[in-house]
């Protein structure tokens, strides 16, 4: 049995504003959630002493730490792209289990559907190396990216189109039950292999959504943990990896980072994916699940595909995942790492609603992040 | 253009490392650095060996042949100066090293074998892209 300061929980989980935010900047949203997040951690901003954020300007926790007047023990503005959530649970497991930090307060926002933010091209400086060797080749930021990923893990195992369309699918049935989510209509695999192609081969409703919004996550110790006013979540596992920036780099394009954060977190927590009754994972595109569901072991290299046919992930499926509806269908704000935990949690406080997975008891998030799945991280929770 | 001097033309981009790169490219040639210690070739230069740590990395001209490791066909007007659709790719050099790259002149697939062109840019060294080899 783990020492007590090494129990550390999750005791508060809120999303900021989401879908198309005029009335907010992202550092509203994010002080909307915090306060939340905290509220249900029988907390205020006041008892925060670590802060954890990404994707908030310029030293990011400076910034954040200002506007919520926060003066933090420990500090953490690691940008691992939109894996950077999942690993700040790891980071923030250590600063509590070591005592550098007793409240963590994980946050993040983004308005990026409605102020149309998003960069198309990278490596648009010269002196860069992304800017002398990828930049002139006019790859489209990121969906061409991780389009190349999809072609090489089609061409190696075989997956087909109508594999990829039912990650969209399953998504969109779970979006289906959650009135947050940004699109709720039907969606067959016929509609998904009928929308424009955008990079071959991604179709348009193999990419993630465009929205605005964020959360924000209270992570600490066993001993603050007991105020929550909601039950807190254990995190039991934790891990985090990342292996390249560029696409020349990578030497094999279905291998990922993933595999070594799923199998720390695993190790960590001293389960397996077999014991997972709800999953979280990073859908930013179709593809990338087939490669999460491979790294996290629940089915042997290549054969992502095969393994989602059959609404296996769907409401009622043997593995529910992407609960809310994904980034293909509920929110993707540019990063929805936060957001995957924030789901997690609820599922495993058995608050989700019509989307509830019955008796979850083992959850777990996992991240993607870069242009090219650069990054991945896992957390994996328990109810306890 | 006639106002640079010789230095900043031998570093086009200000990067003194990859300067030998651009500068082969002005000859189209396609160079690597490779390391006279372990014989592996490095792409993009660092200062020393990755594979051994070793320090004598010297640049040799590779023969611009591979095969293509991933592709995929841009259908989107999203990146000024590229009309769909066109292709971009990761090809395999023959001697090891990936590159990101476009693939030009007509249909392609992954596997397909592909050897070297260049591309002319204004002011810029011109920029190796691949096409398919000729049936043989």
């Amino acid at each position: 049995m783990a020492a007590d300061r090494e129990q550390v929980y999750i005791a508060g989980v809120a999303e900021s504003p989401l879908g198309k935010v005029a009335d907010h900047t992202e550092l509203s949203m994010v002080a909307l959630a915090a306060r939340e997040a905290l509220g249900e951690a029988g907390m205020t901003l006041k008892d925060v002493d670590g802060l954890f954020v990404n994707y908030m300007g310029e030293e990011g926790s400076v910034q954040v730490g200002e506007y919520l007047g926060i003066q933090p023990a420990y500090a953490d503005s690691t940008d691992i792209g939109g894996a950077s959530f999942e690993a700040f649970v790891n980071h923030a497991f250590a600063a509590i289990s070591s005592g550098r930090c007793e409240v963590a307060l994980i946050a993040y926002a983004s308005r990026q559907r409605s102020r149309r933010g998003r960069p198309r091209q990278m490596g648009t400086d010269n002196y860069t190396l992304t800017g002398q060797f990828e930049g002139p080749y006019g790859l489209v930021m990121p969906i061409s990216h991780y389009a190349l990923l999809a072609a090489r893990r089609m061409h190696e195992f075989g997956i087909t189109p109508e594999q990829m369309a039912e990650v969209a699918v399953t998504a969109r049935n779970w979006a289906k039950l959650n009135p947050k989510s940004w699109i709720r209509d039907p969606l067959t695999i016929a509609d998904v292999l009928a929308s424009p192609m955008m990079c071959t081969p991604y179709r348009k409703l193999d990419c993630c959504l465009i929205t605005d919004g964020g959360g924000a996550v209270v992570v600490t110790s066993k001993a603050r943990a007991r105020d929550a006013a909601k039950r807190a979540i254990r995190v039991l596992g934790t891990g985090e990896s990342h292996t390249h920036w560029h696409a020349s780099q990578i030497r094999d394009m279905t291998a990922s980072p993933g595999a070594a954060a799923a199998q720390a977190a695993f190790g960590m927590a001293g389960i397996g994916p077999d014991d997972v009754d709800v999953l979280e994972p990073y859908d930013n595109f179709t593809g990338a699940v087939l490669q999460h569901l491979e790294d996290l072991g629940f089915c042997k290299r290549g054969e992502g595909g095969a393994f989602v046919e059959g609404g296996r992930l769907g409401p009622g499926g043997a593995l529910p995942s992407m609960t809310m509806g994904g980034g293909l269908s509920y929110c993707h704000p540019g990063a929805l790492g936060i957001l995957l935990i924030i789901e997690a949690v609820r599922q495993l406080r058995h608050e989700a609603g019509a989307r509830q997975v019955k008796d979850a008891r083992i959850g777990v998030a996992h991240g993607i992040g870069g242009v090219i799945h650069s990054s991945s991280s896992t957390v994996v929770l328990a109810r306890e | 253009m006639s106002d640079k001097t010789p230095e900043a033309r031998a570093e086009p981009f200000g990067d003194p490392l990859s300067a030998p790169f651009w500068a082969a490219a002005e000859r189209r040639e396609l160079v690597a650095q490779r390391c006279e210690a372990c014989g592996r070739y490095q792409f993009y230069p660092r200062p020393f060996c990755l594979s051994c740590n070793g320090d004598r990395m010297a640049w040799a001209t590779v023969k611009g042949t591979g095969t293509i490791y991933s592709q995929s066909v841009v259908h989107l007007a999203a990146i000024p100066g590229f009309e769909p659709p066109y292709t971009v790719a990761v090809v395999a050099l023959d001697e090891g090293p990936h590159l990101t790259t476009n693939i030009i002149g007509g249909a392609s697939a992954i596997g397909d074998r592909v050897r070297l062109a260049w591309r002319p840019r204004e002011g810029m060294p011109p920029l190796p892209v691949f096409e398919k080899e000729e049936k043989r």
